[in-house]
């Protein structure tokens, strides 16, 4: 019965499929090359002054990145405040109240900016904030960040408005509730963990963004003097060490890279933990 | 849930008109209404204005070079002198690269998982491969540096100049100095980052297939890979297409990981082994340093190019998405 054809067959089924299953595989073994590669290298580079003290001039050994870490997480409260508002109120005009052009604008709009290469955003804030005042601030980074965090979470909020089923709106409004007291009292506490979880995940993201700080933040090897002058952050600082010539800063680059890799995994895996936990309630 | 007792005495009034509209305003759905309304139309206004500041500030560039800027060879900051033609070149030849390296790649690995494993084992693998997505990019140049570039100068650029480099027309991709960084290592670690999206939105696509289309395959005696080659994979084929062509939009406007690893050299080599430099990284390096206002003018051009060619790409990407998510693709 099996012609040379049906075992041609038969046997180019075993290899694709092979293949695929081996394409898989080596896809994944990149993320455990990574997470090895960080933590051999970083973990032995890095110690208690890594967080406590300020980075050393070019030389002498020792040192530490403290100011890039409250730096990273200054910047990361600025994106927050100024981004996160923004994007919850638009969400919840697109799941609630949204007409159909408009919404259509307003969502394509959305989708196109979180689709703008992140030097762009930069040069954007550039000419927003540092240009007028002619020089680099906390300020300017934190405008970058947040406008990068405005898309992530309009569309994370609309999608877990949309799942609030409709019968709970309507028992409200049929309880003689209005509408926003429906959706403040409601829905949004119904949805708020998958919108939280949506929230964290744009954190996270922008908490590893380089590119539009380079001139905006800019960086600075000091603490730095206030919201309106240069900052430090971590990948703006991994970035630097990694490309200059000295043993040191490369073993500090592997350290800080260990930090803001954990960081910001560790926010994409309590996202979806609350995530998973606000289903299971 | 906790509607209070008084909302229920304010019921809205069956008479329309005026007075049903103040009453409205007065229990604020129209103020909610107002105010979500602004903030959906600040992402309008912020959209805008970013298009505008990057028209404007690159007037003086645009009014020096007009079209020229495109396929001028030249940037010289010296004198003055501005073209994009490296950059252009760097970022469609590293993005060629990572396509070529990613694509079958990543096809392969969400056929794997749409396809042949076990849901809970595909789902598990698709969360590692969502994580993968979100590493930031400057660890990717971090061990673009001290990985792939020292792998690259040591190992795989002899070996790629001793064999297909001896090849006619494509070994002249691979001739000449070696020096671990350039438009090969760039797209190696481009293909790296983007393979994450092509997988995840290509397997949510092979996902949508209807299980019919498969046995139906089967049925008229095709294997398993027939059928998905066949079959299931021709069906998905404008949603793969749109994945693709978000990892292109994405690969193009990379900056961090390409920037650390491509040697920044603003010429045009044949060799892919050659240092090189794109767009994103030319603004990445350079914005700082640029002292003239023509020269500040220019690179703000570039990343108009680059914000045009990505919103295009989007665009395009997210019709081919929707196309198949609505009604299928046109099936074989």
């Amino acid at each position: 019965m099996s012609s040379p054809r049906i075992i041609w067959r038969k046997s180019l089924n075993y290899v694709m499929l092979t293949l695929t299953g081996v394409a898989a595989f080596a896809v994944v073994s990149v993320l455990f090359l990574i997470l090895g590669y960080l933590i051999w290298n970083g973990g032995t580079s890095l110690s208690l002054n890594f967080f406590t003290q300020l980075p050393k001039p070019v030389g002498e050994t020792g040192g530490g990145m403290a100011n890039a870490i409250v730096g990273s997480l200054k910047l990361l409260f600025l994106a927050a405040v100024m981004g996160l508002p923004v994007g919850l109120l638009a969400g919840v005009y697109l799941a609630e109240f949204g007409g159909k052009t408009f919404s259509f604008i307003v969502r394509y709009t959305t989708d196109l900016l979180n689709g703008v290469p992140s030097i762009v955003i930069g040069i954007f804030a550039y000419s927003l904030v540092v240009l007028p005042v002619k020089h680099f601030s906390a300020l300017a980074g934190g405008v970058a960040l947040g406008i990068m965090v405005i898309p992530i979470t309009v569309r994370s909020t609309e999608e877990f408005l949309r799942a609030v089923p409709g019968n709970m709106r309507e028992a409200a409004m049929a309880l003689g509730a209005s509408k926003w007291k429906t959706i403040a009292t409601v829905v949004l506490p119904a949805a708020s963990g998958g919108i939280l979880t949506g929230m964290l995940l744009a954190l996270a993201r922008v908490a590893g963004e380089t590119a539009p700080l380079l001139f905006t933040a800019f960086g600075n090897r000091f603490w730095s003097q206030g919201w309106g002058q240069p900052i430090a952050s971590l990948p703006v600082m991994i970035y630097t060490y990694a490309v200059a010539p000295y043993d040191d800063w490369h073993r500090q680059a592997w350290a800080a890279g260990l930090v803001l890799l954990a960081l910001v995994l560790l926010s994409n895996l309590g996202a979806r933990f609350i995530l998973a936990r606000s289903k299971a309630v | 849930m906790s509607v209070s007792a008084t909302t229920i005495a304010h019921e809205v009034p069956p008479q329309a008109g005026p007075r049903a509209f103040l009453h409205r305003l007065r229990q604020g759905d129209e103020i909610a209404h107002l105010i979500t309304l602004t903030f959906a139309a600040i992402i309008l206004l912020l959209t805008s204005m970013l298009v505008y500041e990057l028209w404007r500030n690159s007037h003086l560039s645009r009014t020096a070079f007009g079209w020229s800027f495109f396929w001028t060879k030249v940037w010289d900051p010296n004198f003055d002198n501005f073209g994009a033609a490296p950059f252009i070149y760097g970022t469609i030849v590293t993005s060629a690269v990572a396509l070529i390296l990613a694509v079958p790649l990543g096809l392969a690995s969400a056929i794997f998982l749409s396809e042949l494993a076990p849901r809970n084992i595909s789902d598990v693998i698709s969360f590692l491969i969502d994580l993968l997505a979100a590493v930031p990019s400057v660890i990717y140049g971090l061990l673009g540096i001290f990985i792939v570039v020292p792998l690259m100068r040591t190992t795989l650029g002899p070996l790629l100049i001793n064999t297909v480099g001896n090849l006619p027309y494509v070994g002249a991709l691979f001739r000449g100095p070696n020096y671990g960084v350039g438009f090969l290592t760039a797209g190696i670690v481009l293909a790296i980052m983007v393979v994450p999206f092509i997988i995840s939105v290509s397997r949510e696509v092979l996902l949508t297939v209807p299980r019919e289309q498969r046995e139906a395959a089967m049925a008229l005696g095709a294997t398993r890979w027939e059928s998905t080659w066949q079959v299931v994979v021709p069906w998905a084929r404008t949603g793969i297409m749109g994945s693709v062509f978000l990892a292109l939009a994405r690969a193009l406007g990379e900056t961090m990981a390409v920037t650390m690893v491509i040697g920044n050299a603003a010429a045009i080599k044949a060799s892919l082994l050659a240092p090189g430099d794109t767009i994103a990284s030319t603004i990445a390096n350079q914005f700082t340093e640029a002292t003239g206002d023509l020269y500040l003018s220019s690179l703000i051009e570039l990343g108009l190019v680059l914000f045009l060619i990505t919103f295009i790409l989007n665009g395009l990407a997210r019709i081919l998405i929707v196309a198949t998510e609505r009604g299928g693709g046109r099936p074989a």
